[in-house]
Formats: C-alpha cells, structure tokens, sequence
C-alpha cells in the first residue's frame, strides 16, 4: 500500500471527516461537521435561509449549538425579536444545546468548558472567533450564516484544504506575559491578512507551557492575521482539560513530523514583552511600555478572548487592595456562568466590587459595540477583546487599544495605560 | 450580461465593522441594512451611493466578522459589484453565499479611483475602465465556486441535490 502524505493537524482533521486518507491544500473536500453554532446575530439569518428551502429538521438536534451572547440580556424590542426567533426554531426543531438567561456565556469560552467541542472536531460557527477551539486541537472556523444553515441541515459543509504557516516559540514567558501577547505579536509580525485562507499552527516548549485558557485565548485571535484556523496540538494539558468533560469521545491528532509548512517562524518567546495593539488594528503592535501613561477613560476585561478564570484571578491579582482611577470606568465580564460562579468562590468578585468595577453578566455586549459599556465621540478604552476596528466600541470617532489582563487591571489602577510592575511592587 | 457603474474607491483592511457596524446588527431586513452601509467610512455613503454603483478597495475587503449581513448591506444599497485587491476568507465566501458579485484584480485597484465608470463582464472576468481607458483580467473565480454560482447559489445547490 502507498504510503500516505505526511499531514498537519489541520489537514489530518479534515481527511478523517472527509473519510479520505489524505487530503492536500488546494483540495476541495466535503467535511462531516461535529458542531454546528450559532449566535442571536447570526442564527436569525441562517434559520431564514433554513425555513425558505423547506428544512423540516436539523442534521443532529445535538450538534446544533445555539448560544445567545452577543446583544443579551436583550438590549432593545430588536434584539429581544431576534432571540425570539431563535427561541421558537429551537423548540420548534428540538435544539439540544440552546442557550440563554441564566445558562447562557459567551459562545467561544462556553462549548469548551462544557465538554460540546472537543479535541479532533470539525466545528463551523457563524461567529468569526469559531477559531478559538484550535487551542483543543480543534479544525474549527467562522463561516457565514448561509453556510451554517447548509451545515445545520446536511451535518457537511465544503472546504478548500488550507495551506499550514508554522509559528514556533521557544523559551520562558516574561512575568505578566500570556497566550494573547504571543498572538498579539504573531499579528503584529505578520500583519492582519498575513494568514488570509491559511491554518496557523502554534508550537514549541512555551506553547507546550500554556494553560488551556491561554491556548484557547491564542487560537482566538488567528482570524485577526485572516486566518482558517488557528490551531495547537493536544497535550497532557490538553487531555486532562477535554476528559474531565467531553460529551464525545476526542481525538487527539498531531501533525506528523515530516509535515508540509507553507512557511514556518521562529520566535524568542522570552523576549516578548506584554503588548498593546493601538487603534485601529490587532497588528499596530507595541511593547507596553512605548504607550505607557495615554489616558483611558474605560477598560473593559472579558470576551471570548479573556473573560476566563484565569483572566480574571490575574486580574483579581493586582486589583486586590486597589482602587480603579477615578479618572476611568472598569468592566469586568465573566464569560461563563462557571466562570462567574468560580470567581465569587474565588473572591475575585468581592476584590472588582471593593476596586470599584462594574460587574456585568457574561455576554459579549462592549465587545462589538452591542451594549454594556459603549464609548463616546473621542473616549479611549483599554480592552482585553480582541477587536480594535474603527467603531468597534461605540462612536467612530472612539478609540480601543488590545492588551492582556494583567495590562488591563493595572491601566484601570492608573487610569492611563500602564505595565504591570508599575502597580504591582514584587 | 455587461454592467456599468460608477466606482467608489476604499482603501485597505475594510472590517466588516465599518462595511456595517454591529450596532444596527439587530435586525436582518436588507433595507434596513443598506441605510447604514459603510457608515462608519463614509456617513453620505448610503445616501449617496446609485444602483448599479461599484466599489473598489485595496487589499483583504470585509477582514473581521463573519457577518452576512455586511455582503447583504452592500447589494442592498444597489452596489452591483465589489473589486478589491484581495478579499478576507470569510466575506468571500459570504459574498458568494448572499450573491454579491465580487472579482479581484489588483490591477485595475492600481489605476482607479472614486468616480471612475467601469464595465464589467461577469462571464469573462474582463473590466474596462472606461473614464481611463483600460481593461483588465480579473483572477478567475475557483471552478468549485463557479459551479454554485451556476447552481443558482449554495441553497439552491441544496435543494438540486435533494438534500434538505
């Protein structure tokens, strides 16, 4: 028997799902889908689409994933029809895994956490950060809500095999340095279409090191250079995070060693310092400290970037015994209802309550500019999202810089972009 | 079949953001949509834009979310075609997705500007511009993709195949 091409991870996950046994870029191949999602802004659209073609059930009733997140709880009588609407078609069609009020977060930290994407999926979501689940080892991508709802209805969806960039980081984070200053330094390198159409696979000993949290909060980021997919190999890590919750049986793929990279970098992870992505995209790139002392007038920490545990108990860390700046307006969003509950056992709550911070319910709501926390003409926020476009937060003419958690709870004590250190004495 | 239009030239890394800002994503009615395309670039655009109207941009058009409605806001406010130097991933697909004619052609991004009349043939691929008197070859749409175009779109495609 010939032997099979080497393969990427990203390539081997779409072979298995393409029941072939080997696929190469450039190929077009029907995927089996594992987990098909939607949100309050793109699910509307797709069950449109759904409805008009005459679909009378979905692929899997529990495979459909539904997550209201972005504009809940309901900003205004739109919204609250949009949600209604997705509301109906999952009673209606008998949609497992749909989510809101108390029981929903945000999408992208809620389907890891609940074990409903596991490692070695095929994931499409109508969300353009669906890439977050390559931190799993996941093949998972944004798609529009058209190609969702052919999802929804055949469980299958078509791709052009992607071409894998290699970025490989070697040594010790510096103090305060996290998963979304690796990414925010990979955008920074290779610009915001650097990876347009391509997989970005993320390796080396540093990566080796990073918590899932953090891994999940760098593959969201790989739609920021254009990317596919954004993807980690499991690990240990991995697999101690997805076997305490998978509701499927993962598989834990890793590229062969002999593996075509289309390109591949190297960087000095040791070298990095925490960063800050200015106005007006993720990869206007500097080191913390080049910005330090421009004022803020908000912050905002969550999203599907960084609204995790890990997050937040870095930021509970330096907010602790602190005050946010008079001059400034903390947010605080957990992602998850887990999230939210672990870090009232945690104490966190009580450090944002006793530091000043708004405490709002998980949602993506400031992130894009939906609710809870908009800017006025001329207002500058600090945010750990993930987005910095023109607009993204409010009024156009409102600025938004990118940065970590830990830049984030110290710029909220200062009330001007600050590093870390100049807060917290060691 | 040819169509003319006049260009509106953008420049690069178009976000959907600004293409249609997420806080008028709370309704999926293209009318609705098409008032407020391109606002956050351009305020007048959606005032000022005419049926049969082109746009024109640099490189990775529509970069960001994975919003339909951003390739639905641009046919709706009678934007007949979008020609860039390069389209982000998922807006290509969407476009397709939504029919929105779409065509990249760096080329002809070079040496044209707001105001500009083209002509383009969809079936060929050929764009002239006529106010400068050039004409051009856009990159050939995927062979995969011209056959959903033929089908009459992926939903369509759907139904041909008797999947639904």
């Amino acid at each position: 028997m010939a032997k099979r091409r080497p393969m990427t991870i990203a390539e081997k996950i779409l072979a298995t799902h393409a029941g072939k046994k080997e696929v190469e870029p450039g190929e077009i191949v029907e995927a089996k889908i594992d987990i098909a999602l939607g949100n309050d802004i793109t699910a509307p659209l797709a069950i449109n689409e759904l409805r008009k073609v005459g679909a009378k059930k979905v692929f899997n009733r529990k495979r459909v994933v539904l997550v209201m997140d972005h504009f809940t709880p309901n900003k205004d009588i739109k919204s609250a029809t949009q949600c209604k609407l997705v509301r109906e078609f999952a009673r209606e069609f008998g949609i497992v895994n749909y989510f809101e009020g108390g029981d929903v977060g945000i999408e992208h930290a809620l389907l890891p956490e609940l074990g409903l994407v596991v490692s070695g999926d095929v994931v499409v979501g109508a969300d353009s950060h669906t890439c977050t689940y390559g931190g799993l080892g996941a093949f998972a991508t944004g798609v529009g809500s058209t190609d969702l709802a052919f999802a929804m209805i055949t469980g299958k969806l078509w791709f052009r095999v992607p071409q894998t960039m290699k970025f490989v980081f070697r040594g010790r984070l510096k103090k305060w340095v996290s998963g979304k200053d690796l990414i925010l330094h990979t955008i920074g390198e290779i610009g915001v279409d650097g990876a347009n159409y391509r997989a970005m696979e993320f390796s080396g000993d540093t990566i080796r090191r990073l918590s899932v949290d953090s891994r999940l909060a760098l593959c969201n980021m790989a739609i920021e250079a254009g990317a596919k997919a954004g993807l980690i190999e499991p690990d240990e890590t991995t697999e101690e995070y997805v076997s305490g919750r998978a509701q499927r049986r993962p598989r834990f793929l890793r590229s062969d060693a002999d593996a075509e990279y289309v390109e591949a970098r190297e960087y000095d992870a040791s070298k990095i310092d925490p960063l800050v992505a200015l106005p007006h995209l993720p990869e206007n790139t500097r080191p913390v400290t080049d910005v330090a002392g421009t004022p803020i007038d908000q912050v905002v920490i969550g999203s599907c970037t960084n609204g995790r545990i890990e997050d937040l108990a870095i930021a509970a860390r330096i907010l602790r015994g602190r005050r946010v700046s008079s001059s400034t307006r903390l947010i605080v969003i957990p992602a998850t209802p887990h999230v939210y509950e672990e870090a009232l056992r945690r104490g966190y709550l009580r450090v944002f309550l006793s530091a000043g911070a708004v405490i709002s319910p998980p949602t993506c709501g400031p992130c894009l500019g939906g609710h809870m926390g908009i800017l006025a003409e001329g207002e500058r926020a600090l945010a750990t999202t993930n987005r910095n476009f023109i607009g993204r937060m409010g009024h156009p003419k409102s600025e938004v810089y990118l940065a970590n958690p830990a830049v984030a709870a110290a710029t909220a004590v200062r009330g001007r972009i600050a590093h870390p250190d100049e807060v917290v004495r060691h | 079949m040819k169509i003319k239009g006049k260009v509106w030239k953008f420049g690069s890394d178009m976000d959907t953001d600004r293409i249609i800002p997420a806080r008028y994503l709370n309704t999926t009615d293209p009318r609705e949509l098409a008032q407020h395309c391109m606002e956050d670039e351009d305020p007048e655009f959606a005032k000022k834009v005419r049926a049969g109207d082109m746009i024109v941009a640099e490189k990775n058009f529509g970069c960001g979310s994975s919003r339909e409605h951003a390739p639905i806001a641009i046919k709706a406010c009678g934007v007949s075609c979008v020609i860039a130097r390069s389209f982000a991933r998922i807006f290509y697909r969407n476009a397709f997705n939504t029919g929105l004619l779409i065509l990249e052609c760096p080329e002809l991004v070079d040496v044209t500007e707001t105001a500009d009349v083209l002509e383009v043939d969809p079936s060929t691929g050929t764009i002239r511009n006529i106010t400068k008197d050039r004409t051009f070859r856009a990159q050939p749409i995927p062979p995969f993709m011209q056959e959903l175009i033929s089908a009459g779109g992926l939903m369509e495609w759907i139904k041909r195949k008797g999947l639904v």
